[in-house]
């Protein structure tokens, strides 16, 4: 059995992490509350960019033509993925849960013959999936340095993307995110981007005359690498929200846990104080017995 | 009748401005400028560097706008930008940081057409706005 000097120590120690565990539970708190608010205030501009893009793909005559961003290159051989992770740990299930949804898709092309092409987004991403997809990994990407969540960078990961999609080196763009649900559910997503899902540009049932200037294909091809930035940031503020709820759930059972040791903890302590001390009076009744 | 309709000027991060009493928005649109007004034809097209003109009752803004794409429709003017500025608040020495970037850029030699215009554009605004 431990002595009791043991115990007080690791008493302690349980302690201090429980207090470490709920100060990153508050931030995580105060956190998320911001990163909400961020993914709320953004989500007008990816619907609005969503509603001209519908519009215009439904309004264009000839799909033959149609920008090869909306359209697709024709084949269906090499998938870029990009996986969305955090920069920190600490967060739960948050980077794992990601990574397993897009393991499972890897896998599931690699079984299909098709080639795959991996860019991270976050460290922590990089990290779990370098030792098995180390010769995939194309690009990897961090913005441990940004605070906040900002648009330049998810132009910067989508220059990305865009440029190797004009040299041809991949046909199928794949993003993966964990989407914010709530507090206790975030939902890993994958989400195409390259080329545009036809089952969201397969709503018709209210074509508008638009007047376009300058013609379709020229505002499609302007804006369809700027739905690419929209979807991509749009996906980072769900992730950061996602992010601080994870962790701050991750955080809240950890401090229970604490919590929970540390009772176990005393009554451990108690119970062998007072077995010491009842060895003790043992012995000394036993030795004014004998004289 | 009431001559005033919706503008919604959008950011990705947020919502810009939404304003129920516009008579009259000029946008710097990339074929040339185009003054709105209510009931107008259904439109979307897209923004080159210049001066958004807003006009309403109370009298009239100025936003210096780099890109961005808009669209009229039921007389709901959206205006989707990524960088958009008032100009009476603009930072001074963020319209000369990017006059000299924007000129570093045009001094490149493997411009197109429509690119450097474009630059060049970019650079006659913001000199205009330094200038006032």
């Amino acid at each position: 059995m431990a002595s009791l000097d043991d115990l007080k120590k690791r008493i302690l120690s349980v302690k201090s992490t429980q207090k470490i565990t709920k100060a990153m539970k508050m931030v995580a708190a105060a956190k998320l509350k911001r990163a909400q608010e961020n993914a709320e205030k953004g989500r007008p501009y990816s619907e609005k960019m969503n509603n001209i893009i519908l519009n215009l793909s439904s309004g264009i005559s000839d799909k033959e033509n149609a920008p090869k961003l909306l359209a697709g290159t024709g084949n269906d051989k090499v998938h870029l993925c990009v996986v969305l992770t955090s920069d920190r740990g600490l967060c739960g299930g948050f980077n794992s849960n990601i990574i397993k949804k897009a393991k499972a898709y890897f896998s599931k092309i690699t079984s299909e013959g098709k080639n795959l092409k991996i860019i991270t987004v976050g460290s922590k991403g990089y990290d779990q999936l370098k030792r098995q997809y180390n010769d995939k990994i194309v690009n990897k990407i961090s913005f441990k340095e940004s605070k906040n969540i900002n648009f330049f960078d998810a132009e910067k990961v989508s220059k990305i993307i865009i440029e190797s999609f004009q040299k041809n080196e991949f046909d199928v763009c794949i993003i993966f995110y964990n989407k914010f649900k709530n507090v206790i559910t975030q939902i890993p997503q994958a989400q195409q981007i390259i080329p545009l899902k036809s089952s969201e540009t397969g709503d018709e049932n209210e074509k508008d005359n638009y007047e376009f200037e300058p013609e379709e294909d020229e505002i499609l091809g302007n804006l369809l690498p700027k739905n690419i930035s929209t979807q991509i940031f749009k996906a980072m503020l769900e992730n950061s929200a996602s992010e601080q709820g994870s962790r701050m759930s991750a955080m809240d059972n950890a401090t229970r846990n604490a919590g929970e040791m540390v009772d176990k903890l005393t009554i451990q302590y108690n119970r062998s104080r007072q077995a010491a001390i009842t060895k003790e009076l043992i012995e000394i009744i036993s030795g004014a017995e004998s004289l | 009748m009431s001559e005033e309709f919706k503008l919604e000027i959008v950011n990705p991060e947020k919502s810009f401005l939404s304003k129920e009493d516009v008579t009259e928005v000029l946008v710097p649109a990339y074929e040339g400028d185009m003054g709105i007004l209510k009931d107008h034809i259904s439109i979307i097209s897209f923004l080159k560097p210049g001066i958004l003109k807003v006009f309403s009752k109370n009298g009239e803004d100025k936003y210096y706008v780099e890109d961005g794409i808009i669209e009229f429709k039921d007389n709901i003017l959206s205006i989707l930008t990524s960088s958009i500025f008032n100009v009476d608040k603009i930072d001074r020495s963020y319209l000369s940081q990017s006059l000299s970037d924007t000129e570093k850029l045009l001094s490149k030699e493997d411009l197109d057409d429509q690119n450097r215009f474009l630059i060049s554009q970019k650079i006659d605004v913001l000199k205009s706005i330094t200038s006032n």
